[in-house]
């Protein structure tokens, strides 16, 4: 009996299991290769779009409405199709506005108002989390509330009133921000500092540490993480916003890039599309190098905000 | 002096007394070490935030709830007019139009995407060589924004369409509608891929290998195994894909700006149109009207988001 109990798991284990196993392995290596192969020419599909703007960037404007697809070099058919580096010249300053002025406005925007949500919001966020009065909690309800509220719905008095109160300039629109923004960044640190032990912080207060200081000290560096997401999220939606900036700054002083390139969009046809294609070339570049630079910081930001809706 | 002090001192300790009961109602029930000092900030911690929520939000959100019932061009001369902004919504040929076309696009998008987003998330967590350049190259629609993603595939749809008879993609509806789709996918696959590969990597390996042990094939483990455990992932993308599609609109502007327009029963439709670029539409000539399309916006999104909420609690509570 306990040869037969002995003998039979060790022919099974060593005879059976292993040419199957290697059988699968190399039945599954073939798989992944083929999968790898499938992927590979999907990506190539997928960055093709910004290919095509790369390649259009170089073309004279009558090519790139007709020969989208051709690659920019001249040929016996086509004698004038490379632009060179000429449409980034007239890209500058195509739409009687200069697009350096348009980068600067949205870094200033973009930069301005993350770091105010930010600093505001995790403040508020502590205060609420910790003191949790009456009023803290309606306004962590209206927060959670206006995560839902389309923009469409408050569009107009939103724009009315940043008007009236001269919040119209990109040093001002931050407030704009800090005010619409303020829900999911609230939300989400309210409940990354309810699962810190609140003891740190009593153990900071008792060794004489005041509040503004215990913030500064022990919540903001624990905080980490989350500001980091929440960063990534806000920078992501300012940088791309488009309706709020447009309806709120006086658009013929003030463009950012997506309202530069709605507006070059409203001529199109019209317009010398070689030089737009460089201008959008331009545009994409920073976010790709911002992209690839912090991709593990993004796709985590990015995860856990999705989780919180 | 004495006789109130000891009067109060019990109260303090006592937890069922009144007194105490209405401080935890004001002040919350956190230790006075901390919260004590706390509240004597609260103009630092509180105010900035009170402030700008009250301009960017609560503010505009009453004020626009009160001027859908109203008539205006200018917020100096209201005109209190009722329902009479609702009623004229319902006999708007182009938002009902817009409304099906949105319900149509947020139903088609999401099942297309979060199909191919499954799959790639799928294909991803397998020991596939590379996958981690593939995961760059899914996610990167994602950081271009929407406006300028509707210039380039502009571009793509013109240059496909510059020899055919349509000519561009804002001559045909059906264009617009299914190159709408194909922009919003290229976009949202990566961003579903990213929670869907989140979820995947939360499965335990253990279960894998009970199934195989007990014999599971490839699809028997898909659907009993891998699937219900990634379901809290399924429903958050769901709700996020049908959301994002209800409210799509920069995408919507830049592509085709709700062209081509048709007359219908003696109303003007734009033919490819969704709600957010109706009601921005609407508000150049009435307002009133848009104010409440808004509203009406609001409430079905907001109606959404709360069945979110329910459907994902329900789960936490079953788990």
């Amino acid at each position: 009996m306990a040869d037969v109990k002995k003998t039979t798991p060790a022919t099974t284990a060593g005879v059976d299991p292993k040419t199957m196993k290697k059988a699968k392995k190399t039945k599954l290596k073939k798989d992944y290769v083929a999968l790898t192969v499938l992927f590979s020419v999907i990506s190539i599909v997928y960055v093709f779009p910004v290919f095509a703007v790369l390649m259009n960037s170089f073309k004279t404007s009558t090519y790139v409405k007709t020969q989208t697809f051709a690659l920019p070099f001249n040929t016996d058919e086509f004698p004038n199709m490379w632009a060179g580096f000429d449409n980034f010249a007239n890209g500058m300053s195509i739409g009687n506005y200069e697009f350096w002025k348009c980068v600067v406005y949205s870094l200033v925007i973009t930069l301005l108002s993350t770091f105010l949500i930010i600093f505001c919001t995790t403040m508020a966020a502590w205060y609420i989390a910790r003191v949790n009065s009456i009023f803290c909690k309606i306004i962590y309800f209206l927060c959670v509330f206006s995560m839902v509220v389309p923009f469409q719905m408050v569009q107009f008095t939103l724009s009315q009133t940043a008007n009236k109160l001269h919040l119209d300039t990109p040093w001002t629109i931050p407030i704009i921000y800090l005010g619409f923004g303020a829900g999911l960044a609230i939300f989400m640190f309210v409940g990354f500092v309810k699962s810190i032990p609140i003891e740190i912080e009593e153990a900071a207060a008792i060794d004489g540490c005041g509040p503004v200081k215990t913030y500064f000290i022990v919540v903001l560096p624990m905080l980490r993480p989350t500001i980091i997401s929440v960063s990534i999220l806000e920078i992501m939606w300012i940088w791309n916003d488009y309706l709020l900036p447009s309806l709120v700054l006086d658009n013929e002083k003030y463009r950012t890039i997506p309202i530069h390139v709605q507006y070059l969009k409203g001529s199109y046809g019209t317009i010398d599309l070689g030089a737009v294609m460089a201008l959008l070339l331009l545009s994409i570049i920073p976010v790709v190098i911002f992209y690839l630079s912090c991709q593990k910081y993004i796709i985590k930001g990015v995860a856990a905000g999705a989780v919180k809706g | 002096m004495a006789a109130s002090n000891s009067k109060k001192a019990p109260a303090k300790s006592d937890p069922n007394s009144f007194g105490a009961k209405v401080r935890l109602l004001f002040a919350g029930n956190n230790g006075y070490t901390l919260r004590k000092p706390m509240r004597q900030w609260w103009w630092l911690f509180m105010a900035p935030v009170t402030i700008a929520f009250c301009i960017g939000f609560v503010w505009p959100f009453i004020q626009g709830i009160y001027l859908s019932f109203c008539e205006f061009r200018a917020l100096d001369d209201v005109k209190p007019i009722g329902v009479g902004n609702y009623i004229k919504v319902f006999n708007d040929k182009g938002f009902l139009h817009s409304f099906g076309l949105t319900a149509l696009f947020a139903v088609t998008s999401l099942v297309i995407i979060n199909i191919l987003a499954f799959a790639v998330a799928l294909a991803l967590t397998s020991s596939m060589k590379g996958s981690n350049i593939f995961r760059t190259v899914f996610f990167m629609p994602n950081l271009i924004g929407g406006v300028v993603l509707g210039y380039i595939w502009t571009m793509i749809f013109d240059g496909i369409l510059v020899n055919t008879p349509v000519n561009s993609i804002v001559n045909d509806p059906n264009w617009g509608f299914w190159g709408l789709i194909i922009l919003v996918c290229w976009q949202q696959i990566g961003y579903m891929m990213i929670i869907y590969i989140a979820g995947l990597n939360a499965i335990p390996g253990d279960l894998y290998e009970a199934a195989r042990i007990d014999g599971a094939t490839g699809w028997q483990i898909l659907w009993n195994v891998i699937i219900p455990n990634v379901m809290p992932s399924i429903t958050i993308c769901m709700f996020l894909s049908l959301t994002n599609g209800f409210k799509l609109f920069d995408q919507n502007l830049a592509l085709t700006n709700g062209l081509p327009k048709e007359i219908a029963d003696g109303a003007v439709v734009s033919q490819s149109e969704l709600l957010a670029l109706n009601i921005v539409h609407t508000f150049k000539n009435t307002p009133g009207v848009a104010q409440a399309k808004g509203v009406l916006f609001f409430i079905l999104v907001a109606a959404l988001g709360l069945a979110q909420l329910g459907i994902t609690r329900k789960r936490e509570v079953q788990q």
